[in-house]
């Protein structure tokens, strides 16, 4: 156990590392001087000098990571030069909103997946298994922002349901559930996506279970049908259904920035498209930074209680 | 199959890869025909490639044309999907649209087999140090989220173009790619007719070419249409983030990110470049579902 996971945490390291270089070196995609893609021609000499120390762009190109990387070990991803405010406030600002959109969708998610998936895996290919079935697969091709914009289309236009459609976000400290309102559809969205891989996972993960001999040993002793489902069944299944949560966190992430994006929700989403639209690099870099390590840890964390769910994934 | 929880880490962003059907409707599925089902989708799929190819020879509107004086015209005679919000015929610009569908499609599956493909083979067939060397490079990249790392890479390489897109798409791609061949041909390459080869001193290069590429092909078709399915999902919502190919050209993704404005006014829109992008879809993963199923020649369901 202990060998496993200090091999997964260098594992980790090494890809943090590779993370942040890949980050890094995005600035030197822009076609052109750095400094004046970022701050326009018209830049004062000021301005050039605090983007300088930032980057260490008068340097070699290893020193300018390690000057870049060293500020942001630091917390100081730089000062956007189109807004003036620092972008680790602003990331700081909309990460909550994209963490609670997020939660609100997996919550969904299990409530739905978990009794259907046993539901379903009761009597495979049963009428329901079939109706979910085939229902789970048409939704598995309808992506996110379709979904979204036909919520959109019947919840807040047709139906006219109030803090639902575009540009109504209300803040979680102004109004609790004016908050809950506007991120409703946002959550229902998200939940979708999750709903239908969750549900197949263990729908097909259950039915392979089923079939063990401690089931067939726990029937015979006449335990109940309910009981040995959760008990018996959804314990080692619930290894894989942790396992899909895990690599759906980026899945959500991006679905969470589509959704902001037609709704003007500010999370990191709505900021990330806004800052690419008005040529903000410096926040772009910062939050593509901050999302990928944070997805890569929460992994990470994933794994690690994975396995303390099942030891013996560590052992083999 | 399913006592590896890792293979549902096949895609991550996406979950499209996670069709994993039990074990025991596979069994007796082999035997049966394809079905009407599977055959209207190939059809579908059909016609959807043949518009897009075809477009500029079909007598068509254009799809570029502002019509002024029929703005938001609802779905009728002269304009059968009706018109968008610059008098603009939605029925030509859906179809126009489905060029840049297709194109990522094939385009970024070429670039994401012709690598990920063979290094996936080599690295199942070799095994030792290239083996383990590949697999964790690909493992490190898969870790990242393929739509974040596109939509960083598009965001800061400008300006953006349907040929950048592919590239960027494709090579996303490649180590999805790769982990699914590696996993088909390690179960391939274990089997005692290749071992009967490489006893008969068959060389290195016809073991791969004709005992393991004929045996892992089925699989390898059936990930290729989900793929393109999953790189056309990952397209479109580039575009609808406004990071694909540039208006005025059409394309589904771009069509939804514009009807954003008019929701109101004009759901037709939206209705119709959803329709086809979601029916495209839903036929791509279908057939390489029913192809996968089909073919599915392992001991795992003995």
């Amino acid at each position: 156990m202990l060998k496993y996971v200090t091999r997964r945490l260098a594992l980790l390291i090494g890809i943090v590392f590779i993370i942040s270089v890949g980050s890094f070196y995005l600035i030197h995609l822009l076609p052109g001087d750095p400094a004046v893609v970022i701050l326009g021609t018209g830049a004062s000499p000021a301005a050039k000098a605090a983007l300088f120390a930032q980057l260490g762009l008068d340097k070699p190109i290893y020193l300018q990571y390690f000057t870049w990387i060293g500020n942001v070990v630091r917390g100081n991803m730089g000062t956007s030069f189109i807004s003036q405010s620092s972008v680790a406030g602003t990331i700081r600002a909309a990460l909550p909103i994209d963490l609670e959109i997020i939660v609100l969708s997996q919550i969904l998610a299990f409530i739905f997946a978990i009794p259907m998936a046993m539901r379903s895996a009761r009597k495979p290919d049963g009428v329901i298994d079939r109706i979910l079935g085939a229902s789970s697969f048409t939704l598995l091709s309808v992506p996110p922002f379709i979904i979204i914009v036909l919520l959109v289309l019947i919840v807040s236009i047709k139906l006219g349901i109030p803090h639902t459609g575009p540009s109504s976000y209300v803040t979680l400290a102004s109004d609790p559930v004016g908050n809950l309102e506007s991120l409703a559809l946002p959550a229902i969205t998200l939940a979708t996506g999750s709903f239908v891989v969750y549900y197949r996972v263990l729908r097909s993960d259950l039915i392979a279970t089923l079939q063990e001999e401690f089931i067939t040993m726990a029937r015979s002793k006449g335990i109940s049908q309910r009981r040995i489902m959760w008990r018996h069944a959804f314990r080692p299944s619930s290894v894989a259904l942790l396992g899909a949560a895990s690599v759906n966190i980026g899945g959500l992430l991006a679905s969470g920035f589509v959704v902001q994006y037609l709704l003007a929700i500010p999370g990191l989403g709505y900021t990330l498209i806004s800052a690419i639209n008005m040529s903000d690099f410096l926040l772009v870099q910062g939050i593509v930074l901050t999302v990928s390590v944070g997805v890569v840890v929460i992994n990470f964390l994933f794994d690690f209680i994975i396995n303390i769910v099942d030891p013996r994934i560590s052992r083999e | 199959m399913n006592d590896d929880p890792s293979l549902a880490g096949e895609l991550p962003g996406q979950g499209l890869f996670l069709i994993q059907e039990a074990t025991h409707v596979e069994a007796h599925e082999r035997s049966e025909p394809l079905g009407v089902l599977f055959w209207t989708c190939v059809g579908w799929i059909v016609l959807n490639v043949l518009g897009a190819i075809f477009a500029n020879a079909l007598p068509l509107k254009s799809a570029l044309f502002q019509d002024y004086n029929n703005i938001n015209v609802g779905p009728g005679w002269h304009h059968l999907f009706g018109t968008d919000d610059l008098g603009r015929d939605i029925f030509s610009r859906v179809v126009f649209g489905s060029r840049v569908s297709v194109a990522v499609g094939v385009g970024a599956m070429i670039i994401g087999f012709g690598i990920g493909a063979p290094l996936g083979m080599l690295a199942a067939y070799k095994r030792g140090r290239f083996d383990s060397i590949f697999t964790t490079i690909m493992y490190v990249l898969l870790a990242f989220p393929a739509i974040i790392a596109t939509i960083a890479v598009l965001s800061f390489w400008t300006p953006r173009a349907l040929l950048k897109i592919i590239i960027v798409i494709g090579l996303a791609s490649v180590p999805l790619v790769y982990r699914v061949i590696r996993t088909a041909t390690l179960n391939v390459a274990t089997k005692d007719y290749v071992i009967a080869a490489k006893v008969q001193g068959a060389t290195d290069r016809r073991i791969l070419i004709k005992e393991l590429l004929p045996n892992i092909a089925p699989i390898g078709v059936s990930f290729l249409l989900i793929g393109i399915a999953t790189v056309i999902t990952l397209e479109g919502a580039l575009a609808f983030l406004g990071l694909s190919v540039n208006p005025p050209t059409p394309s589904w993704g771009n069509m939804i990110n514009e009807s954003r404005t008019v929701l109101a006014q004009n759901p037709w829109l939206v209705i119709f470049p959803s329709a086809a992008l979601c029916l495209f879809l839903l036929c791509l993963n279908f057939i390489g579902d029913r192809l996968r199923t089909h073919y599915d020649v392992t001991e795992v369901k003995l």
